[in-house]
């Protein structure tokens, strides 16, 4: 298993946000992560991806421990993310926001750039050319010299997804990508996302919008107040008592 | 005009050109903290300790003074070291007041050393700064800082001050940028600071109050801080601008007094009511002017 939760659990004052939480993602899945609102799916991906500590349980990748390291370091062990409100650098261009994400893949040292050796001059051609390509990956190479913050809200969610797939991560936790896109950017985005599961990469998205997550993922684990309510194959999950009530509200 | 007449106006405008320059430094020490988002105004702590540093070596050692300086600017660095663990910790202004605190400590603990002559401070430090040394100071710190620019560690400094949480899932070290800029700004508060007290011949304690740090903190606002030339502009425009409407108000018949701060406060509030990026956007503003606004509203 490339990525386990044993039993993590976080509070907020005495809320129980996340509650036991177990599950599996393995190398090249394309994991769910649904659940109403409130549920704590976006806790879990920040506890994942370390921007809070769990208050018990274990987070592991490849067997490693990462659930008390520091979030530059799980993204070092390949961890990144997406943010369900958005978090590029609004100053910075979409082609400049994608090369920060290509921070932990460069390595070319301040030395030698202080010294204008050529080595360097080719290494940063070739980081903005990554950059461009993964522009052209989630169709936006036409705004690559825009400023973050003058794309559309669609536009911005694709510019944090290259910037997150910029440094090759192994997981790529995606909260809620598809909000505020129209029909035809979820498709694509759809593609995108079975694109890199073949590719290798293991996805844990976060959704709302149902029929993508039916589409796309090979398994679901559904969250209902911080608990697992049901894991399971998208079919056995579409059926499943308990996640039927849990959306449609009823007993419990 | 002769070669004597350069000479008196060389003499006449030697200090101008020399403070232009020194406050440069110091309005890029400040900067380099800016430039990762962090509010750090412990700089004239840095300043005060680089100032002694330098004069002590200078009475007691027989040391050059190229080596002088680099421990100037080598004590405060390390100094910063110790200090920005606890501190950078802090955001906003609890950074901001921590900070004060640390040079207010500074400053009252030369107060205090006997050493150096208490609160009076040491007179007669030889002058062993030239004009061209502070430039040399100032054009390796622009050029360090236009390096920087559009490297892998500039853009990372970018993301830490656009949204550090952010850039920390990116993989990127913050603590570790902005305590290397923290140094950074030490070292050249430090560096300022010797060469500033072996142009002035005198070293006291009164020089580096918390007043000096709202100086250099105008400095690189008025400047702007989205560039790193910025802070070194804004120096440069408010260490002239005084000298200007003197000159100006004498032509005029204008007595010197109230009218003249008035004027440079006036200055200084149209800047940031009308520049908020500084004088450095002043160029590109007036070319968005000429094109007209609807062609610029969407350009990156």
């Amino acid at each position: 298993m490339l990525l386990r939760l044993e039993d993590v659990r976080r509070t907020f004052g005495g809320v129980r946000a996340v509650d036991g939480v177990r599950f599996e993602v393995s190398a090249g899945e394309v994991h769910g992560l649904i659940g109403p609102n409130g549920a704590g799916k976006t806790t879990l991906l920040n506890l994942v991806s370390g921007l809070i500590r769990a208050d018990g349980g274990a987070i592991s990748l490849d067997g490693r421990r990462i659930d008390r390291l520091a979030s530059h370091r799980i993204a070092a062990l390949g961890i990144t993310r997406t943010y369900q409100n958005i978090r590029l650098f609004p100053a910075l261009t979409a082609a400049d926001n994608v090369l920060v994400g290509e921070h932990l893949r460069r390595r070319d040292p301040l030395w030698k750039r202080m010294l204008f050796l050529p080595s360097v001059r080719s290494e940063e051609r070739a980081a903005r050319a990554t950059a461009l390509d993964l522009l052209a990956r989630v169709g936006l190479s036409e705004r690559a010299g825009w400023r973050a913050a003058n794309l559309s809200y669609g536009e911005q969610r694709r510019v944090e997804i290259a910037r997150a797939l910029a440094s090759e991560p192994r997981v790529l936790l995606l909260d809620e990508p598809t909000a505020g896109m129209n029909p035809a950017e979820v498709t694509s985005i759809a593609a995108l996302i079975r694109n890199l599961a073949r590719g290798g990469h293991s996805v844990l998205l976060v959704e709302h919008n149902v029929k993508l997550v039916m589409d796309v993922c090979e398994r679901i684990t559904v969250l209902d107040f911080g608990k697992v309510i049901a894991d399971g194959v998208p079919a056995a999950i579409a059926r499943d008592p308990a996640v039927v009530a849990a959306y449609l509200g009823g007993d419990r | 005009m002769n070669l004597e007449s350069l000479r008196d106006l060389w003499l006449t405008y030697q200090s101008t050109v020399a403070f232009i320059g020194l406050n440069g430094l110091l309005a890029l020490s400040v900067y380099t903290t800016l430039a990762c988002g962090q509010l750090s105004l412990g700089q004239a702590g840095f300043m005060a300790l680089g100032g002694y540093t330098g004069a002590i070596l200078t009475f007691h050692s027989a040391l050059p003074y190229p080596v002088v300086l680099a421990a100037a600017a080598l004590v405060p660095a390390l100094l910063a070291v110790p200090l920005g663990f606890p501190v950078l910790r802090l955001k906003g202004v609890f950074l901001a007041i921590a900070t004060i605190g640390f040079g207010e400590v500074v400053r009252i603990f030369f107060v205090n050393l006997e050493f150096t002559n208490g609160a009076l401070g040491l007179t007669a430090v030889p002058q062993r700064t030239r004009v061209w040394m502070i430039y040399a100071a100032l054009g390796v710190a622009l050029f360090v800082l236009w390096r920087l620019r559009g490297s892998r560690a500039g853009y990372a400094l970018e993301a830490i001050r656009e949204d550090e949480p952010a850039a920390r899932t990116m993989g990127i070290h913050a603590d570790a940028y902005k305590l290397a800029m923290l140094v950074l700004g030490a070292a050249l508060a430090g560096l300022a600071g010797a060469l500033e007290v072996h142009f002035t011949f005198m070293v006291a304690p009164s020089t580096y109050s918390f007043a000096r740090v709202v100086e250099m903190l105008v400095y690189a606002v008025v400047g702007g801080t989205a560039i790193f030339f910025g802070p070194a502009v804004g120096a440069a425009f408010l260490t002239l601008l005084p000298e200007v409407l003197r000159e100006v108000g004498s032509r005029v018949g204008l007595q010197p007094g109230p009218l003249r701060p008035f004027v440079n406060g006036l200055v200084l509030l149209l800047v940031i009511l009308f520049l908020p990026d500084g004088i450095v956007s002043l160029p590109r503003r007036l070319h968005r002017a000429l094109a007209g606004r609807g062609a610029a509203a969407h350009a990156p």
